[in-house]
């Protein structure tokens, strides 16, 4: 018998379709993954079981839970069943946990809100949970602030929470979306054991086909709201029926073919630099000591090539990326564009400054969204001696518009009227406006759904061509870097452990880290692949 | 050596002569300290100077234009005006420190003792305001978050908008009206002093302290809404909600103690003001307070008391700040380990 079952579900919320006929069942044991990119409805699919929908929703369907409906059942029986019957790991373990509360305490809250046992033992039970997850109380005490832990630890310490209980069904929600690919395998191994140790049912929602293909029992797909295809992983792999799944697998692992390289002369040289960040002094009389982000790396871009830098959080790749931009000054060693310093004295080399520009991850959050488009992606000529005016300006401005795939129609637009991958589009017009030697790519198709991150890849491939673009790729994502760069440096801890051509480093990695990164990361079959 | 404090602070700093918790505490209470300490000598220096500066004789002014110039110098010598400028502020910290704060230049009293018949009014006033604003704002702030956008949320937001328009002295005419002329429930103003008990004096002191507390109980409230509101829209009051607590629960679980960090710091500003800044409404109901001092002496010119208030008022609010501090930290352990 079904654990879960979701009979024509749909949603609206103040009169907008969410949910439109969602269908989708789970048997104790089973994992399910709901896939789909983002307003595909998947999280909301989560949310209705859990009845924790936003103010105005308006569900009609069946959701049986062990043959009872759910959607009859009153906020308070609903009380009883969230945490008890029915648990739930979200997306983000840097903001899920209560900073102020120990992680102790909170584990308990999930035993003690629902009365199943007295304080003492739900504190045995608290310190059980925790161990099954990896977070043993003589390395990791019950007092313990979540602040306290990193990322993969805090999210450890979200699904204690969810499973304490030991529920029956178990709703995951992104759980390793905003983590680092070996800390990600770590999680998933969690969760695939918890689920045939307890015999639970797992409701997994992601984007990443990769996971899901390795995860799942069954695989839905869904799209504006509806499922478009659904069955047993090994059968749909296959056999994908439906152009928008084959879309999706496709897109997930796309690959660009970047023009030649020509012969060419070094641009940016990086040698032995050296950053540190001061650290709070430990005692009242001691030197402060310090953390040693970036470590004697050294490096050459020559102009033309396209290099990639990847690396987990916290390894060093963003302090590398502001020291070559010149954001923040460099504690040894030294940078040279072109063979000019970034730094000259203690102030950011300008000559320098104009002849780099960088895209940025967020498409949300990085444009001042009081200005119309035109002044956006103009704002580069500050930093020329004579900017650039008049009609010029004008024409610059509708060459770059059309050269990343908009209209010069779009000039006079807010960025709000933009989707993110035609904002990345901008951001990139903005970058290439004044012509620069050197653009430096920091996560920047890392927040897009998968067919537009296809079409920003397209882009950069035929801007490569059409440009001579010169450009470093920071990303966390292997399978990008490995279609989009030409040689690639591998960071941990501050260091380049690894470089070489990108092919070769991830055919054949020779660094210990190289390897653990490339095994950790989840491939997508090549059925996928072959059927797209 | 080993039960000198500093050597017992330096133990706890680095952990190793207490639990970790209470040495991360200590450690940022003293880094707290010190920085008060700090405040404290540059503010004694700017209000020296700053007093200094002003132009006028106090001597001249007391004896008035006519003086003879043996009796001014007589005069400045009894007043310790006839030493140099750096003598005067070593005196005038040094007097401080031991509870001596000179002797008044109009009065001829000693000017601890006026400051401390002063707070004995004051501060018991500011501290009843305080108390009555904080315990209005608090359940009318949260209350008004749990109801966003329902009736109760809107009659509380349209409630403290007039409470924050509305003078305060306009609430103190009024409160005088309904509940002394009318009713004659209160005296319609004058403090009848602590020796008359506990009881008289706080009676006496209750119009005032309801007309100070309500326009800053309308702005504490609202501060506490939009702060709560804040935390309700954060992921982990979902996760709360997951684990299966009620909004009820989850609210006061985990959104109240996050909320108050914004609202600390506004009840720290708010006492500074309390403390200094109720003249009108002493005022209004002939209290002798602080603020009232402070008018008279500048009017009179009698700079030993106004520098001497003026230290005393910087002296309050630095505390209070280091009181807000230690209570950030008391309610926020990031804040104990990000030393």
């Amino acid at each position: 018998m079904s654990l879960l079952e979701i009979e024509n579900l749909s949603l609206s919320i103040h009169g907008t379709d969410i949910l439109k006929q969602v269908n989708l069942s789970i048997t104790p044991g089973q994992i399910v993954a709901v896939t789909g990119e983002s307003g595909s409805g998947k999280s909301m699919t989560a949310l209705a079981v859990m009845q924790l929908l936003p103010d105005g929703a308006k569900t009609t369907g069946v959701i049986r839970l062990n043959g009872s409906d759910l959607l009859d059942r009153d906020e308070n029986d609903m009380c009883t069943l969230r945490g008890a019957a029915i648990g739930m790991v979200f997306q983000e373990p840097m903001t899920a946990l209560n900073p102020v509360r120990t992680i102790g305490d909170q584990v308990m809250e999930t035993i003690l809100i629902h009365k199943a046992m007295p304080p003492r033992q739900a504190r045995d039970r608290a310190e059980e949970v925790l161990t099954r997850v990896g977070l043993p109380p003589d390395r990791f005490p019950l007092s313990r602030f979540p602040h306290e832990l990193s990322g993969g630890q805090r999210q450890r310490v979200v699904i204690a929470m969810a499973i304490a209980l030991r529920p029956k069904l178990l709703i995951a929600d992104e759980p390793t979306t905003a983590l680092d690919v070996t800390t990600q395998a770590q999680i998933l191994k969690l969760l695939k054991g918890l689920v045939s140790e307890y015999d639970m049912g797992l409701l997994m929602i992601t984007h990443d086909l990769a996971v899901v293909a390795d995860m799942a029992d069954q695989i839905v797909v869904m799209r504006h709201g509806e499922v478009v295809e659904s069955g047993a992983t090994d059968h749909l792999l296959h056999h994908m029926q439906h152009p928008y799944t084959r879309m999706l697998f496709k897109a997930s692992g796309y690959q660009v073919s970047l023009p030649e390289l020509a012969q060419s002369r070094p641009l940016l040289e990086v040698t032995n630099v050296i950053r540190d960040y001061r650290l709070p002094r430990k005692g009242l009389f001691d030197t402060p000591g310090h953390h040693r982000a970036v470590d004697q790396v050294s490096f050459t871009l020559n102009s033309g090539e396209r290099l990639g830098l990847v690396g987990e959080s916290g390894c060093g790749k963003s302090t590398l990326t502001k020291a070559i931009l010149g954001l923040e000054e460099v504690q040894g060693g030294d940078i040279r564009l072109d063979g000019q310093p970034v730094f000259s004295g203690h102030k950011p080399n300008l000559a320098v400054r104009r002849k780099m520009q960088v895209v940025f991850q967020d498409p949300y959050g990085s444009f001042n969204p009081r200005h119309r488009v035109a002044r956006l992606i103009t704002e580069p000529f500050h930093l020329l001696d004579a900017p650039v005016m008049g009609s010029e300006r004008q024409d610059r401005i509708a060459e770059m518009l059309t050269a990343v795939g908009l209209s010069p129609d779009d000039a006079g637009k807010y960025i709000h009227e933009f989707s993110g991958g035609q904002r990345q589009r901008i951001a990139i017009a903005r970058a290439l406006i004044i012509r620069p030697e050197l653009i430096l790519f920091d996560e920047a198709v890392s927040a897009l759904d998968v067919s537009v991150r296809a079409q920003i890849l397209d882009l950069l491939a035929e801007l490569c061509e059409a440009y001579d673009l010169t450009y470093l790729f920071i990303s966390h994502d292997l399978s990008v870097v490995r279609t989009i760069t030409d040689r690639v440096m591998v960071m941990r801890a501050g260091k380049i452990v690894e470089e070489g051509d990108t092919e070769s480093v991830f055919s054949d990695p020779q660094h210990q880290y190289t390897k653990d990164l490339i095994n950790a990361a989840p491939v997508l079959p090549d059925i996928g692949r072959d059927v797209a | 050596m080993r039960f000198l404090p500093i050597f017992w602070f330096h133990r706890c700093w680095t952990g190793s002569a207490c639990a970790p918790n209470v040495a991360s505490m200590l450690r940022y209470a003293l880094k707290r300290l010190i920085s008060l300490v700090i405040s404290l000598a540059v503010a004694s220096v700017v209000i020296f100077a700053v007093i200094e500066v002003a132009p006028g004789d106090p001597a001249s002014f007391m004896l008035g234009v006519n003086a003879q110039e043996d009796t001014l110098a007589a005069l400045r010598a009894e007043l310790g005006l006839d030493v140099s400028k750096l003598q005067r502020y070593f005196n005038w910290v040094g007097g401080m420190m031991v509870g001596d704060f000179g002797t008044s230049y109009t009065y001829r009293t000693p000017v601890s003792q006026m400051i401390a018949d002063r707070l004995w009014v004051s501060l018991p006033l500011a501290l009843y305001a305080l108390t009555l604003s904080t315990a209005i704002a608090f359940p009318v702030g949260i209350y008004a978050a749990a109801r966003r956008g329902k009736p109760g949320d809107l009659t509380v937001m349209g409630a403290t908008q007039l409470g924050i328009a509305v003078p305060n002295f306009w609430f103190a005419m009024m409160l005088v009206l309904v509940f002394a002329i009318n009713l004659r429930w209160f005296n319609a103003g004058g403090f009848v002093g602590w020796d008359k008990g506990l009881w008289a004096g706080l009676h006496s002191l209750t119009l005032p302290a309801i007309a100070l507390a309500l326009p800053q109980a309308a702005i504490l409230a609202r501060v506490m809404r939009s702060s709560l509101l804040d935390i309700l829209g954060e992921d982990f009051m979902r996760t709360a909600r997951a684990k299966g607590l009620s909004r009820r629960q989850a609210l006061w679980r985990h959104g109240v103690r996050n909320a108050l960090i914004p609202v600390l710091t506004i009840i720290g500003l708010q006492f500074s003001f309390l403390l200094a800044g109720s003249i009108i409404i002493e005022q209004v109901f002939y209290l002798p307070g602080l603020g009232r001092l402070v008018f008279q002496a500048i009017s009179a010119r009698d700079l030993i008391v106004v520098e001497s208030v003026v230290m005393l008022l910087v002296f309050a609010v630095i505390t209070v700040n280091f009181l807000v501090d230690l209570a950030y930290a008391a309610v926020d352990p990031r804040l104990r380990s990000r030393t």
